[in-house]
């Protein structure tokens, strides 16, 4: 191999990428480390704090943002994975069944993800504004008018349901192409022995889809956890109505830049280094327990 | 069997997943007022695009934006690229934990590490400049690519870089007339993947540019939206604006990834 004979020059290719990705990913991740055990005055580092800035995480008026955040959080993994995947698989199923216009359904249904979050989140403040927006419009005279994104109490679900729908063709796409690799002699054979269509779902294709659930479940944690754009379309930094929809992104970003704060460095540092662990954990976990026997 | 309901189903919902983006399309031709007047509407005259373009500053935070998403692909692309080469074809010592090493940050929230990002560029004299983006973005799309490059080179045919270096071609050489012609159906790959999150991408501009004259899409349209609250047609002409150079890509890019592969298969 040409490469092998020049044993440096392996080096010297990697060299560009490692310096760029050590300098502006690995780099600032392992510094935020640090900057959370330091207690800050402005930018100005004041000396070491041990835990102290974790504690104010736990310290009652941070905890009383950081837990409806973190349950926000985690209602839209829940609702995600009972409303959007589920549609995404039933989606898929029933698509395997269809011949003619396969394409142009998957294509119509993955659309929406292709748009900006934030695009999408502006959109369906205009479409479900209570005065003026299409929706409420055409809901109206069924009677089925709704405050949606207005009222603290339908405003998660509302964000639930649009999430859904930008996302829903992605979970559809991945359990479409696992279905597709699915031999379809185990589903005769199954018949042949006079099983029963739904059956054949529960216990022959249900089975054989795990490995794409446990890659689906992930994805949706990771993005779950990780929302900003739509949110901050919807509802703003603090997550309006009365943050109804403030989720753990906003609440760093108005920690790190919005707090005005002396110590903003610190809080944020350890909130950013507990979601760090919360979130790369939990999807560790996540891996462990869903491929186990996938 | 039951055949018809789930077709009903299906296209009952691809109906309900495109409605939205039709009633922004229709709506941006619309003058507000008779937005306010019937929600829903058929088109009237382009005059929103007009007034969002010149009025608001579309037209600079779409220049910005290009350049930035660009200059971010392909410089993310080039340094993948190199890397990835040793990577999948050659044995060296600490191979396999500089690949885990670059392949790691596929699952890091990378996000999370801004406020030090935030000084680091300060430092340089790169926050609030399109530069200091580049930089963020490339670094950023270094796991995904190196990772797809890796695997395609991988799977190139052995007697490529014995014939190559039998022709006295040295590592460099190689790489250039050899491998780079082959790889480009991935090359498309990994940059039509990069660009739609690096457009799309809200978090580290609002964090890392102040300037409205240097302002990217994402942020620009969250001024935009202040600034237009009551004028419903405009917004949803930003809206349109924003969304229009992904579909572009979408169909370009098809062509082009199609293209790139029948190109690799006729050789």
């Amino acid at each position: 191999m040409a490469l092998g004979a020049r044993r440096g020059s392996s080096y010297l290719f990697l060299i560009p990428a490692f310096l760029l990705y050590s300098a502006f990913v690995i780099y600032p991740l392992f510094t935020g480390l640090s900057y959370s055990f330091f207690s800050w005055k402005g930018t100005l580092r004041a000396g070491f704090a041990g835990w102290d800035n974790y504690a104010g995480l736990l310290a009652g008026p941070f905890l009383d943002q950081l837990l409806p955040a973190l349950g926000h959080n985690a209602l839209l993994f829940v609702g995600t994975m009972l409303v959007q995947n589920t549609l995404g698989l039933a989606f898929a199923v029933a698509l395997s069944r269809v011949r003619r216009g396969k394409r142009a359904l998957q294509t119509m249904f993955a659309l929406p993800y292709l748009v900006n979050p934030l695009v999408i989140g502006y959109l369906w403040t205009l479409l479900l504004s209570p005065a003026f927006g299409p929706v409420n419009a055409l809901l109206e005279p069924l009677g089925l008018a709704m405050p949606w994104l207005g009222d603290p109490d339908t405003a998660l679900p509302t964000v639930i349901l649009i999430t859904t729908w930008q996302w829903v063709g992605f979970p559809m796409l991945l359990f479409s192409a696992a279905l597709g690799g699915i031999p379809p002699e185990y589903a005769e054979a199954a018949r042949t022995d006079g099983a029963s269509s739904w059956q054949v779902f529960l216990r022959i294709t249900l089975p054989l889809l795990k490995p794409a659930m446990a890659t689906v479940t992930i994805l949706s944690f990771i993005g779950s956890m990780g929302t900003f754009a739509l949110v901050y379309a919807l509802g703003g930094s603090n997550g309006a109505p009365a943050g109804a929809t403030d989720v753990l992104g906003l609440l760093f970003y108005r920690t790190a830049f919005a707090s005005g704060d002396v110590n903003a460095i610190g809080t944020s540092s350890a909130l950013a280094v507990f979601m760090f662990t919360f979130i790369f954990g939990s999807t560790l976990l996540l891996e462990r327990v869903l491929r186990r026997r996938a | 069997m039951r055949a018809l309901p789930i077709k009903v189903l299906l296209w009952g919902y691809a109906a309900f997943s495109m409605a939205p983006l039709l009633v922004m399309v229709l709506s941006s031709l619309r003058p507000t007022s008779e937005i306010f007047d019937r929600p829903l509407g058929w088109p009237t005259g382009l005059g929103n695009y007009a007034k969002a373009w010149t009025q608001a500053s579309f037209s600079t935070y779409v220049v910005n934006s290009a350049v930035v998403v660009v200059c971010s692909v392909l410089l993310g692309a080039a340094v993948s690229l190199l890397a990835a080469y040793p990577l999948g074809r050659a044995a060296f010592r600490g191979r396999g934990l500089f690949a885990a090493y670059f392949v790691s940050g596929m699952t890091l929230p990378a996000h999370l590490g801004v406020l030090p990002l935030f000084y680091l560029l300060q430092s340089m004299g790169l926050v609030d400049s399109p530069a200091g983006l580049v930089l963020v973005y490339a670094a950023g799309s270094v796991p995904f690519n190196v990772f797809v490059l890796t695997a395609f080179f991988r799977q190139l045919p052995h007697e490529l870089d014995e014939a190559a270096a039998l022709d006295g071609a040295g590592p460099l050489a190689t790489f250039w007339h050899v491998m780079l012609p082959l790889v480009r159906p991935a090359l498309a790959t990994v940059v039509v993947f990069q660009f739609v999150p690096i457009w799309n991408d809200f978090f580290y501009p609002l964090i890392l540019m102040r300037d409205e004259s240097k302002l990217t899409l994402p942020v620009g349209l969250t001024h935009f939206f202040g600034q237009f609250q009551n004028d419903w047609g405009t917004l949803f002409a930003g809206l349109v604006m924003t969304t229009i150079p992904l579909v572009v890509l979408f169909v370009l890019a098809t062509r082009h990834i199609v293209a790139g592969l029948t190109a690799g298969m006729n050789r």
